[in-house]
């Protein structure tokens, strides 16, 4: 069994002739130390994939199990990134990254929860700014805080709901290396969501494309066979890049076409060339 | 920068002033003319001198200083405030926090907020049976209601995301009510607790009157019986100067606890 598991999961918001389903049948295995990404649309569906991962909302049908136990609700075992850092604004750093600490280790003296904040303050490099508040701190430094808080509680898997998606180009690419370093460091499961393609493949293992809802599925995985540490210098130049880049991007504007059998539709795409225009 | 020293100079000094004579002229005229009851300002100010001048003078139980009797009302209004603030904010948080309870009892409440206090004093003699636990029960009664009703609309009002941010985290309910309900809500809070203090010192006039305790509104009843209406003016504007400066006052403490939590 799958370290992740989601099988035949479905959901849909209202009811009868109104509602709209958002996910059809989502299968989905991430192993033990496996870094996925799912890339998808925005509004496709990928935070409502997320958000039951992590157990805010039930799907409707379908089973979710993380570490071989069925998934009820949230739990200290995922960890959760949002795309909006979420930190509470009337604490600093230290407290919001403590809050978390406090009630995954309840067992843990005062000291060595202290030194659990500071450890992960310095793994995401806000060592100094520890005592400042979220309004005083930039889109990045935040969304490091938000990293921080979550893998301080030490969880098995790490959910990052388009956790760059809010940050400028350039600290984009920053923080993306800084995700690459931690997980080299960590080595925790990760599933990140995104809706950057070039983001996936320089972060994940394999990467999994979200098709174009309502009604949204999972395509076939993609495998990112690059060696580790990526630099995106080379990246941009490396043929095989390139080429899981084209097939991606094919696979999902596929998808927001009528449901042709996926070869047939990237076929008849000019892939490569249109993808290089719009990178 | 000279531009606007002088405009703020007149902003909130010459145009306040001008205003404030102009009613006083009014006043005057009034008095002069249409009613000869209304006593004139210079009037006014002769017979309040000594209250005025003053302050803190006892001269008898019900001839005393306006500050003194002042405080006296302030000590009343603090007690029952603080009775309303301990009521009302669980209740509020309670309210916000919990459907069941919202439906329960908010029909309720909004039958019970409209009520005067003229209505409530009886009910405390009747319970209490003494004057001044009455007054106390009165006020609490009367002003807790802003701040059950918005202190609700806080918890109600937390964005979605600390809610969230409360689960992921698997937060114990002590501290996320703590750390995150009562933060987040804490600026529609204070909002309430301005509008039940200003409610609690309308109230106090009205208790002071129907039992007759010592202090403002207590002197101006007095004071109505003894013909001197010279000192009801003094009391209405006594009452009016203390409510704006309690109300100026809170919104300072207000604007100190948004920019913390900010």
């Amino acid at each position: 069994m799958s370290f992740v598991e989601l099988s035949g999961v479905s959901k849909s918001y209202g009811s009868g002739a109104r509602g709209t389903e958002v996910l059809r049948d989502v299968n989905l295995t991430v192993e033990r130390g496996e870094f996925v990404a799912v890339v998808g649309f925005s509004g496709a569906g990928k935070t409502t994939l997320l958000s039951m991962i992590a157990g805010l909302i039930a799907p409707d049908k379908g089973a979710i199990s993380v570490a071989g136990k069925p998934v009820t609700g949230p739990g200290t075992d995922r960890g959760v990134v949002f795309q909006n850092y979420s930190l509470l604004p009337w604490l600093t750093a230290r407290e919001n990254v403590a809050l978390g600490v406090g009630q995954a280790f309840p067992k843990a003296t005062p000291e060595e929860r202290a030194d659990r904040v500071t450890r992960y303050l310095t793994l995401v490099g806000l060592a100094q700014a520890g005592g400042k508040r979220p309004s005083e701190l930039s889109g990045g430094m935040r969304q490091r805080v938000a990293v921080a808080r979550a893998l301080a509680m030490d969880p098995e898997v790490l959910l990052l709901d388009e956790p760059l998606g809010a940050l400028d180009a350039l600290t984009r690419a920053s923080l993306q290396n800084e995700i690459a370093r931690i997980w080299q460091a960590d080595r925790k499961t990760v599933l990140l969501i995104t809706n950057d393609v070039e983001e996936a493949i320089l972060l994940a293992d394999r990467i999994i494309p979200l098709s174009h809802g309502p009604a949204a599925t999972l395509g076939p995985a993609f495998a990112v066979d690059l060696e580790r540490p990526r630099e995106r210098r080379d990246l941009s130049r490396d043929p095989r890049f390139k080429a899981i880049r084209a097939e991606l991007v094919a696979w999902l504007l596929a998808s927001g076409k009528q449901r042709k059998p996926v070869r047939e539709v990237v076929e008849s795409i000019p892939a490569p060339r249109a993808v290089e225009a719009s990178a | 920068m000279k531009r606007s020293t002088t405009e703020k100079w007149v902003t909130y000094g010459l145009l306040p002033a001008l205003g404030i004579l102009g009613v006083i002229g009014l006043w005057a005229l009034a008095s002069a003319t249409v009613a000869p009851n209304l006593p004139s300002p210079l009037k006014t100010w002769e017979t309040s001198k000594p209250y005025v001048l003053e302050p803190f003078q006892k001269r008898g139980e019900l001839d005393q200083g306006i500050l003194r009797f002042t405080w006296y009302s302030l000590g009343r209004v603090a007690k029952g405030y603080v009775i309303a603030l301990l009521l009302g904010t669980p209740l509020g948080l309670v309210l916000g926090s919990s459907k069941l309870f919202a439906s329960s009892f908010d029909p309720i409440i909004q039958i019970l907020r409209p009520v005067s206090p003229l209505a409530w004093l009886p009910l405390g003699l009747v319970l209490f049976g003494k004057p001044e636990p009455a007054g106390t029960f009165t006020i609490a009664m009367c002003s807790m209601w802003p701040t059950v009703l918005n202190t609700a609309l806080g918890v109600r009002s937390i964005p979605n995301d600390y809610v969230n941010v409360v689960k992921v985290l698997q937060l114990s309910k002590s501290r996320a009510l703590f750390k995150v309900y009562i933060p987040a809500a804490l600026p529609y809070m204070f909002t309430g607790f301005r509008l039940s203090l200003g409610i609690a010192w309308l109230v106090i006039v009205a208790a002071e009157m129907l039992t007759g305790a010592p202090g403002v509104g207590g002197f101006l009843w007095q004071e109505y019986n003894a013909l001197i209406y010279e000192h009801i003016i003094l009391c209405i504007l006594t009452i009016g100067i203390v409510g704006y400066a309690l109300d100026r006052l809170m919104m300072l403490v207000e604007r100190r606890f948004k920019a913390a939590t900010a």
